[in-house]
Order: C-alpha cells, then structure tokens, then sequence
C-alpha cells in the first residue's frame, strides 16, 4: 500500500538542505508520494528509512533498460491526457532459428532496412527476437549469434530451454540482451541465467493469477530486472488483462505487476498483425513482438505509437525561419505558413511535389495551426510582414509576391496595404498546393 | 494466489441512438443501426455493456478523386450513387452508407437542391441499411441542399450533418421537423462540442437525436489530439456528464486518405514500402487508434481497410 506525504516525511532527515532540488523534505516527500521523485536524490537518506520507503519511492512500473538503448516501463498513468506517456512501445521483430542461414540474413536484411523519414522525424525499429523454434540448442546459439553479428539492433533470445537460453546468452551477455522465457516450470534456472549475465527476464504465465504467482517466485531468488508475458490471446481478453496490468500497478501500487509488459501477436496475417498490435500500443504494452518485417507494414505502427507518446503538454514546433525547398533562386515563390509542425511538414510534403523550388516561411504561432493561431490573434498581418521583415525575405527575392493559406484570406487587403506586396491566396488544405501551383506564373 | 482486478465504477453511461426506421417506424429502411448503450471504457467487457462500433462507408453523388489503390477495389459503380452504395453493403459489408453530396459545391458542378435530394432517395432505394448524408462542404449551399434532402426523406430517420456552431439552426430545424438525426461537429474541443449539444438541445432536439463529430485529424497527423479528446469525452460521459454523453462519429476514411502516407507510391518513396498495403493500415489503424477511445461510426473509404477493422472489432467484441 503507498504511503501518503506525512508519513515518508517522518522516514527522512528533515535537514531540509535542498541537494535533492526540492526546497523542503516534506515537499520532497510530496513528491515521492506522487511519485514524482526518487528517494536516490536525497544524499542523507538512512539505509533504514531506505528500506522502509522502497515501495513507496519507486516509480509504480519499473524502469527496464535493455540491448542497444532499449527502455521499457517507467509509465506513471493510465491516460496520456493525465500527463503523459513516457517510453514509446519497443517493436521487435521475430527470427525463427528454424529458417536456413540465407533466410535468416535476409528477414535481417529486411528488418535491418526499418528506417523510416517522415514529417522531419526517423523511427527506426529497436529490435530483433530470436526464436528456439527448431528445438535444437546448437543452432539456436548459431543463429543468435549470427544475427548479433549483423545488426546493433536490441535483441531478444527466446527459448524455453535453459540449456539453449544458456549456451546463446553468454557470448552475447555484452549485448545486454533481453532473455525469456521463464515460466512455472523452468523459472529457476531461466531466473539464475538473467542473474548470471546481468540480463533483464522475461515471465511468462497465462493469464493474472499465475503470472502473478510466478513473479513473487522469481523476486524471491532475489533478482528484480523481468519484462511480464501474460500469454498471447484474444485480442479483448489481451486488452483487458493489459488494462488490469496498467490499473494494478498504477492505481494500486500492486508491486507484483509493477513491470513492463511484452506481448506477442497472435496473427499470421501481416494485416490483422499489425492491427491487433496497433491495439496493444493504444492500450498499455511496453514491448511489442512481430512477425512481420514489410515497410508499408511497420510504418503505420511506427506513426501510431510515435504519436500517442508525444506530450500532450507541448505541441512539436519547426524553427521559425526561411525554409528553401529544392534549388531556389531570387524568383522562387514564396509560401507562408504556420510553425505547428504537422501543419508546416504537410506545406513542407506537397511544395516538394509541385517540384517547383519554392520558400516556406513557418510563423510564429506557438505550435498552433492555420486556423487555431488565427483564432487566437497570432496570425495577424502585421506579425506575418513582421517576420518576413526580420527573416530579410525583401533582400533575399527580386519578386514581391507572397502566398498565404486559404483560410486566412481575410488577411489580404491588410498584408498589402503594409507590406506593399502582391498577397496571393493559396488553398485552404495543403493537399491543394500541387494544383494550386500549376497556377503560378 | 488470485489477483483482484481493478473495475471502474462509472456513474453514467453514452446515450443510446438509433438511426435509420423501418415501415412501422415510419421510414423504408430494412434494418436500423443502434449505436452507444455503453457503460464501460471501449471494449473492457469485464467493467460493464460495450457496444459494437459501425462502419459506414463513403459514397459520393459524382465520381470520385481518389487514389487508384482504393478505386481499383471498386466495380464500375462510381457514375450511379446506388450501385456504388449496394457494393459497399453487399460486397464489402458496410453497416451503414456516408452519403457526402459532392455535386452541390458551387465551385465544382453546382448541382441543385432538388438533384441532391433524387440521389438521397436513389440510395435509399438501393439499400435497406440507414444513411448519413451530408453536404458539399459549403455552408451557404449546404443550408439549401440539408432542407430539401431532409423534406425528402421524412421519417427515415437519416443522420444528417454537419451543424457546427454557426450554423446549427438549420440542421437542428430540418432534423426536427423531419424526424432525423444531427451530427453536431466541434474543432476538437470539448467545451464546444458541450455548448454546441447544449444550443441544439435548447432548440428541441432530444439529446438521444445527436451524434458528436470532433473533427478528427489521421495516423500521423495530430491523431493523438482526437485520441485524447475523445478519451476525455468518453471518461467525461462515464462520469455522467449527460451533454458529452452521445455516441462519436469519426470520419477516417477522409482523414486517412488525403495524407501522403496512403497516396505516395513506393517508386516515389521507397523507404515507406508497398502503397496498397501502406493505404489500408493507414486507414486502418486511424480506426483502431479511435474505436480505443470510444469511436461508434467510422466512416471508412477502403474496402481492405473495412475488412481488417471489422475482424478487429469481431475480436474485440467477443468475450
């Protein structure tokens, strides 16, 4: 059960000295109750009170880091609206040791050409899996150490034999790689290999009751770096035992499950797959393990949990400056937007496809878009000649014609008048750049 | 050891609406669609009733400008409004028919009042499922095209949009007069779309007559707003707030295919892989991100991408 402000407050040593970067101890004991600190900071904490305050200073969901900069966990609520999410779900991908030799370098191949650009950003896949499919121990320790061998990706080695687990882990344990699975019957053993190397486990059980089982036997040994597997199901009885996992961690500080949470798909259609995991990053997994490899799969997924993981308390602005798209000369048109980077990377998107060289000036708006900033009176004439003054835009073109967004065509007659410039309304939508341009002369 | 779960206890739940009527109800529909009930977050059957989420699929009074990976799915249908609609229920499943009037828009064909209401009633008589028909996007012209398209059909009970604060008296009186249901949009803000439901309701529209649009935004552009303003609304609805309480229109189909991501071809972006496939998780996962945070219509574009969300809801919804 957490304890509340007062009561860790009389667990510490009230010197109020402020080296933790909270003025007081009892603000700081405010803090660890919301679990907004960690007891580390404090320098004079006694090992006692340590002791003591372990369950209610540490985040609800710990922290696991893993292979190539891989972390998992350290969730604080149940809804990004709440404050936000933190560690973006990890997509791995899976690699059978029953494959041959080539068919393994070339599934690699693929999941080695995982990088994605899109709206300015790269995502990239974080891991690979290497699955004990052919039952036989040697090829399992040959295969993982192939794949290590061609990718820094984070990896991931799954067998339930602890004599395979064993024999690939250990020229590998540099690596850091996350190894699993422990379950009811074979979890010492899988539990002591982890603890051996220094290597984070994966628990698996199907369902609550037994996972639960199985992790206050795995702490007993007296290690505590494991990822929970609840078993691969349905997709509505994986959604509600996702949601407990979260729920029980979180509103019930249930130490148990304080544990990042890995799940397997359950389809064989890259299709289904990729929608049932779409659930998955929605709805509370840390880890997320697949069987496909196609781009045009991976990217949606990629886009959808890069998404809900941004903070909601800050909207992703673009520097507010003159962009140049493709080779520009004094003659290039010049287009005006807002700094809400969807909004300037969909202007960015479309420009491009005209293939005209063209100049994109993002204003301003605080990271709102067209019609918001509007709105809220920053997309104001004066502001837009403002900028285009100070980014010494009239120096820069031979021409004096500006394109502002459809939606504030309002702004016009006024832009003019003070900036003495030709104003030309462009589309409202940025998919209406590409047709729009065929316009310009 | 046995684990005790957590369950939610929600005071309130999202109003139920039912759409389309049959001959005794006063309409010619062979089957309506009932949407919201639930008492629960989306698809957490342990907590409470769930509802199961519908898919209407877009149909349009002139050819379409879509992108060939969604028209090749399509027969030879897109001249004739009812053809076009009968594939979408007969071959690809479609709960119910998104109607948007295209023609009407003054700058495009103009078509009058009068034609859009004919192609209202050839879709009507083309399928028996309940319709959504909304206009052109121009709201001087959408005025005119929602009163007659609603005289039209008294008594079939359509959902007809889109009123937005400015003008939501007109749909509001056409909806009442002529027995239909409104969608009521708000630019994802909560307060609005509060106030909006507040006005229309003030006019003398029951609250069960209403269907929220909060005017979301695709994969990958700002569908984390919708996400999270809809999570609030449904959260907001559980917890008995009876103006947030209306069941959620969300219009993927839309959203999801005028991003480049479902239009760039693999020759002209290799990184991003193979389009048809790209375009229907796109469309997809729009949907899956929304049917999380309390989605009851989708409207949706691509046929493949229909058929994946209906076998996710199938799953969903199967306990």
């Amino acid at each position: 059960m957490a304890l509340t402000g007062l009561e860790i407050y009389k667990q510490l040593p009230k010197k109020n000295c402020g080296e933790c970067g909270v003025p007081t101890c009892l603000a700081f004991a405010m803090a660890l109750a919301a679990g907004k600190a960690a007891l580390d900071t404090c320098p004079y904490v006694t090992d006692a009170a340590r002791e003591n305050l372990e369950s209610a200073s540490a985040p609800p969901i710990k922290a696991i880091k893993f292979g190539n900069g891989s972390v998992m966990g350290d969730e604080t609520v149940m809804y990004r609206h709440d404050k936000t999410f933190y560690h973006e779900t990890t997509i791995i991908i899976q690699v059978s040791d029953a494959l041959t030799d080539d068919e393994v370098s070339a599934k690699l191949a693929e999941i080695n050409g995982l990088e994605f650009d899109r709206v300015g950003l790269h995502y990239s896949v974080e891991g690979v899996a290497v699955v004990n499919e052919s039952g036989d121990a040697a090829r399992f320790a040959k295969v993982a150490a192939a794949v290590a061998a061609g990718t820094e990706k984070s990896l991931l080695l799954i067998s339930n034999n602890p004599e395979a687990l064993k024999a690939a882990v250990a020229p590998l344990a540099a690596r850091k790689p996350l190894i699993g699975e422990a379950n009811a019957d074979n979890y010492e053993a899988v539990v002591n290999i982890g603890k051996e190397n220094s290597v984070p486990v994966i628990l698996k059980a199907d369902g609550l009751d037994a996972l639960s089982d199985l992790v206050e036997k795995a702490v007993a040994l007296g290690y505590k770096e494991f990822v929970l597997d609840p078993g691969t199901k349905g997709t509505a009885q994986q959604l509600a035992d996702l949601t407990q996992l979260r729920r029980l961690s979180i509103k019930k500080k249930f130490r148990t499950f304080g544990y990042p949470v890995i799940v397997f798909t359950n389809h064989e259609n890259p299709l289904d797959e990729i929608m049932e995991a779409s659930v998955y990053v929605c709805k509370y997994a840390s880890a997320i393990v697949l069987k496909t490899s196609a781009k045009a799969h991976l990217l949606p997924l990629m886009a959808l949990k890069q998404n809900l993981y941004t903070d909601p308390q800050k909207p992703i602005q673009v520097e507010e400056k003159l962009y140049a798209i493709g080779e520009v000369t004094e003659d290039s048109p010049l287009y005006i937007t807002t700094n809400f980077s969807l909004t300037y990377y969909s202007v960015e998107g479309e420009v491009e496809s005209t293939k005209i060289p063209s100049y994109i000036i993002p204003v301003n708006t605080e990271g709102t878009s067209v019609l918001t900033a509007y709105a809220a009176g920053k997309y104001e004439p004066e502001l837009i000649w403002e900028t285009m003054q100070k980014l010494g835009v009239p120096d820069i073109l031979k021409h004096k014609n500006v394109i502002i967004p459809g939606y504030v065509a309002v702004v016009t007659a006024k832009l003019k008048e003070i900036s003495g410039w030709n104003v030309i309304v462009g589309p409202r939508e940025s998919s209406g750049i590409v047709a729009f341009a065929k316009t310009l002369k | 050891m046995s684990v005790a779960i957590v369950k939610e206890r929600f005071s309130g739940k999202i109003g139920e609406v039912i759409l389309g009527a049959t001959s005794e109800q006063g309409g010619t529909r062979t089957s309506t669609v009932t949407i919201g009930g639930d008492a629960a977050l989306p698809f957490l059957h342990f907590e409470g009733k769930v509802n199961r989420p519908v898919i209407a699929m877009e149909v349009n009074d002139i050819p379409p400008t879509w992108n060939e990976t969604l028209t090749k799915q399509y027969g030879d249908v897109f001249n004739s409004p009812g053809a076009w609609a009968k594939q979408c229920v007969d071959d690809f499943g479609a709960d119910l028919i998104y109607l948007k009037l295209t023609g009407a828009d003054p700058d495009g064909e103009n078509r009058s009042p009068e034609d859009c209401a004919r192609v209202v009633k050839e879709v009507l008589a083309a399928v028996g499922v309940p319709l959504i028909v909304v206009g052109c996007g121009d709201s001087t012209k959408d005025n005119e095209v929602i009163a007659a398209v609603a005289e039209a059909a008294t008594g079939e009970n359509l959902l007809i949009g889109v009123a937005e604060q400015e003008t939501y008296k007109t749909y509001a009186a056409a909806a009442m007069v002529h027995k239909h249901t409104l969608i009521a949009q708000s630019p994802l803000d909560i307060n609005i779309c509060k106030q909006l439901n507040i006005l229309i309701n003030e006019m003398g529209l029951p609250l069960n007559k209403i269907v929220i649009d909060p005017l979301i935004a695709g994969l990958g552009f700002g569908i984390e707003y919708a996400y999270s303003i809809m999570e609030r609304a449904r959260l907001g609805a559980l917890g008995n707030d009876k103006m947030l309480a209306m069941p959620m229109f969300c219009s993927v189909g839309y959203e999801a295919n005028r991003t480049k991501e479902s239009n760039s071809s693999a020759d002209e972006n290799p990184q991003w892989g193979d389009l048809d496939d790209r375009a229907v998780l796109w469309e997809s996962l729009t949907a899956s991100g929304l049917m999380q945070v309390g989605a009851s219509i989708i409207m949706m574009r691509n046929p493949a991408a229909v058929k994946v969300v209906k076998k996710n809801i199938d799953e969903l919804m199967s306990v």
